[in-house]
């Protein structure tokens, strides 16, 4: 079979190719990535899949309408390379999200072959292209248009600022992308496990805009150390682009919560993936609890939650927990994570939900109470409501509790800079079509903007504020995104 | 990479450390903090900033040898530099003309209280300063503390220098003598805040703590700093450190700085592992 002399029938005889994987026992205990990533053969065979529809319902999916039929021609064809550079005219950071996409809730959801047989697998043929030209190819650096003497300034370097910077740099402008913390990547470094999402990966992403030409400056907390209008007025940026992405996380605000052993989820996830800590005392001096032997309990549905999780398990947890509040259905995780959580040991307390956080004298934690639910009628979301069934109250005793439920959002900008205007919420009001703020030259996007959301989206967002900035700063879009 | 200008000791185990630090010496307020790592793998500690000059682009802070990043910080030579530093964070001291205003600091909380006394004193206060330590070699900043007040008091535990006694005897002594006090600010150990705070509530002295939870960025992000106060979560690192003593939750705080104490003890090589911050006063 090769990819021009062979029929629709012979396509969907294929079964989807499986992504290889680490063995679950063994992953369970250790940080390496869990999905091991499609080899030529098995790519080029999952690309003869695609029947290259006249009319590709699955770009529509796509929330940067990454040409897909024909980067998977071209897969089909070995072209790998040329596959890759396809996928870069639309997402820069295409080995990002055939990891982390939500693919069963967007392109592939829209898929013509998954109505009767199981959909292109178009996030591990995104993943294996990414891969290919990062391990084969040069990377090149793309075409870069000439200097144009304007400067822009990102905040925040997250999927939203990256995205903005990677087009603002390449049509010539000046970048330089401000970053509070001491690594760059946003929730890419801090929040996604290494098992996930290696951090080498998002590093060499961020080395090849730097070789692009922009600049990063870490350790800086723009609203603290410097505002936004001493950027504008004093430090000579025409533009500024606000990526700083979700804020504080929430709490349940039960009895209980503020036991020694109770934390969220990012707090816990940073000390693993930012700080490292699952290499203290050798190579960190970041601790983290405690997993080994004990009970977690992770509270949440979300990537997050899994993410946890799943951290717990390899940090040694006896038993690692999640409890969410309705049924699996409802889960907001990407599918994959929940089916690698399951195999990997995690046990789901479904349709439970937690009433209190139970100490000991030493105001540690020891267990929390639940009460069982069932689904009851639709709510607001469409979701059914879960109800508690009473009486149905039990303790599970547990050593650490995670609680993963949201996040707000981050409210410095909105202190520091009182006239970009906000949301109840705290979000960021913008034009969607621009991204602008209700301050002039000033933009935004991301989770700052959505509320927590995906990569996708926010890069999404930091393409289209890029190319409403590009506009601003030279009154027109001609010739913007042409090489 | 930051570069540490200079670095004396000012008593046993106590050092005065000024870094090249142009964008937060620039902005600096009392009260605020910085967060920073002493090497590729530490940890992101926070320190407050003693004091700033914005013309020679430097910040100073004040640091007590507690556990390894601490030590490490203080051993480092002038000349040398650390990856990384950032801030100001945390929202400044809130800062009027009080009327008569007392400062009071326990151990290395004196150099916490030092920006913030400077302060009061500028907008016109009254400024009283009571600064406890456990024995003499570790009292620090007199000279300093004594150009701000217009009374200033030393305390020792075991009566080598000064006052024999606590923070808290000083400060009830002041009461009684019939003293009109506007405004406390109490930084130290959490028993000795916790104590303060008891000490002005039937007053009703308007009295301000600034906590030190544990920080993981600093920045808002992580919700490891939680403190409750009026029996509602905060966050130490954005909505203070500075918080009404009245309402603050001491024994949940106390409580949740202990959880990694077993991980410290491993990381910290050094034996004295002394109780400073929620040490018994
Ligand atoms: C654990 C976890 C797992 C997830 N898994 C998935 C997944 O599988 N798939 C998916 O699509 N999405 C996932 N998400 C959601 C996704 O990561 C976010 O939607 C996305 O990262 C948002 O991007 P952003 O650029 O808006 O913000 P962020 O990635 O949050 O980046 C914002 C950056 O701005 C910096 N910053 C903040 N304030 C300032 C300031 N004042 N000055 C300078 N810098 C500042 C922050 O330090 C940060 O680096 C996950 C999120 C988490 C937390
Ligand atoms: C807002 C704020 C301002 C501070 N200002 C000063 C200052 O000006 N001078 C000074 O000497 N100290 C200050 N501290 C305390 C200082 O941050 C801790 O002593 C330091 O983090 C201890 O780290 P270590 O590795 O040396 O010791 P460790 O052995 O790790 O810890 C010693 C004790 O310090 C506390 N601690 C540990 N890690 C942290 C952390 N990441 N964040 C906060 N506390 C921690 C714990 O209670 C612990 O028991 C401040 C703390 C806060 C929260
Ligand atoms: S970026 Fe995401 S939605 Fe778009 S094709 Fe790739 S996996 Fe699908
Ligand atoms: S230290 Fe992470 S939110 Fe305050």
């Amino acid at each position: 079979m090769d990819a021009k002399n062979i029929t629709n029938k012979e396509r969907m005889a294929i079964p989807r190719q499986p992504m290889p994987a680490q063995d679950p026992t063994e992953r369970s205990r250790n940080f390496q990535e869990v999905n091991l990533g499609y080899t030529p053969e098995l790519a080029m065979k999952e690309a003869l899949r695609c029947i290259q529809c006249k009319d590709p319902v699955c770009i529509k999916g796509c929330p940067v309408n990454i040409k897909i039929d024909q980067f998977i021609l071209k897969v089909a064809e070995g072209d790998f390379l040329g596959a890759a550079k396809k996928i870069k005219e639309d997402n820069v950071l295409p080995a990002v999200c055939g990891r982390v996409c939500p693919q069963e809730d967007q392109c592939e959801k829209e898929c013509i072959i998954g109505r009767k047989h199981e959909p292109v697998a178009i996030g591990n043929l995104e993943r294996f292209v990414a891969d290919w030209e990062r391990e084969h190819g040069t990377m090149e650096l793309p075409p870069i248009k000439a200097a144009t003497g304007k400067k822009a300034a990102v905040i925040g370097s997250g999927p939203a600022g990256l995205s903005c910077a990677n087009d603002l740099v390449r049509h010539g402008h000046e970048v330089v992308v401000f970053e509070a913390l001491h690594e760059l990547g946003g929730v890419l470094m801090y929040g996604v496990p290494e098992f996930r999402l290696p951090k080498d990966i998002v590093s060499k992403e961020i080395e090849g805009m730097k070789n692009m030409g922009v600049e990063f400056r870490t350790d800086v907390v723009v609203g603290r150390s410097v505002t936004i209008d001493e950027l504008m007025q004093e430090e000579g940026f025409d533009a500024v682009f606000i990526g700083v992405g979700a804020g504080l996380p929430w709490f349940m605000g039960i009895p209980g919560e503020s036991l020694v052993g109770v934390l969220a989820a990012n707090e816990f996830l940073t000390r693993v993936n930012l700080m490292k800590a699952y290499d203290f005392p050798a190579k960190s001096d970041t601790p983290v609890f405690d997993c080994k032997g004990k009970n977690v309990a992770v509270f949440g549905g979300g990537n997050t939650a899994m993410d946890a999780v799943r951290t717990a398990k390899r940090l040694g947890a006896d038993h690692a927990y999640i409890v969410y509040r309705r049924s699996e259905a409802e889960m907001p995780a990407r599918v994959e994570e929940i089916h690698h959580a399951k195999e990997e040991g995690i046990e789901f307390l479904l349709l439970m939900n937690p009433l209190e956080f139970l100490g000991n004298d030493r105001h540690w934690l020891t267990g929390v109470k639940c009460i069982k639910m069932e689904l009851g009628e639709p709510d607001d979301s469409g979701r059914r409501r879960p109800v508690p069934i009473e009486g149905s109250e039990f303790v599970l005793p547990i050593d650490m509790a995670i609680i993963s439920i949201g996040n707000g959002s981050n409210p410095l900008i909105k202190q520091t800079t009182p006239e970009i205007e906000t949301s109840k919420r705290d979000t960021i009001i913008v034009d969607i079509n621009t991204m602008a703020t209700s301050k002039d030259g000033v933009y935004a996007g991301g989770d700052i903007v959505t509320g927590g959301a995906t990569v996708i989206l926010a890069m999404g967002a930091g393409r289209t504020a890029a190319k409403a900035i590009h506009e601003k700063l030279m009154g027109t879009t001609a010739g913007y995104d042409e090489w | 990479m930051y570069r540490i200008v200079s670095s004396k000791p000012l008593a046993e185990n106590i050092k005065k450390i000024e870094i090249e630090a142009p964008r937060i010496a620039k902005k600096q307020q009392a009260g605020q903090f910085v967060m920073l790592r002493v090497n590729p793998t530490g940890e992101r500690i926070p320190l407050t900033i003693a004091g700033s000059d914005a013309e020679a682009g430097t910040i100073s802070l004040i640091v007590q040898g507690m556990g390894k990043s601490t030590k490490e910080l203080n051993s480092l030579a002038e000349g040398s530099s650390i990856p990384d530093i950032v801030g100001p964070l945390g929202t400044p001291s809130h800062i009027e003309n009080f009327g008569t205003a007392v400062s009071i600091g326990g151990g290395v909380g004196t150099a916490i209280a030092y920006p913030t006394a400077v302060a009061l004193k500028k907008a016109g206060n009254h400024v009283i300063t009571i600064n406890g330590a456990r024995t003499k070699e570790l009292v620090i900043l007199e000279k300093e503390m004594k150009s701000v007040s217009d009374e200033a008091y030393i305390t020792t535990d075991d009566g080598s220098y000064g006052y024999h006694g606590f923070v808290t005897q000083k400060l009830q002594e002041l009461i009684d003598s019939g003293k009109k006090i506007d405004f406390v600010l109490a930084i130290g150990p959490i028993p000795m805040m916790k104590a303060i705070a008891e000490v002005t509530r039937p007053y009703g002295i308007h009295t301000v703590v600034s906590l030190n939870p544990i920080m993981v960025d600093g920045t808002g992000m992580c919700g490891g700093c939680r403190v409750t106060v009026n029996n509602e979560t905060k966050f130490a690192c954005v909505d203070g450190p500075e918080f009404d003593a009245h309402q603050v939750d001491f024994s949940n705080l106390a409580d949740r700085n202990r959880i990694y104490q077993s991980e410290e003890k491993t990381s910290s090589e050094a034996g004295d592992h002394q109780c400073r911050l929620h040490g018994s006063h």
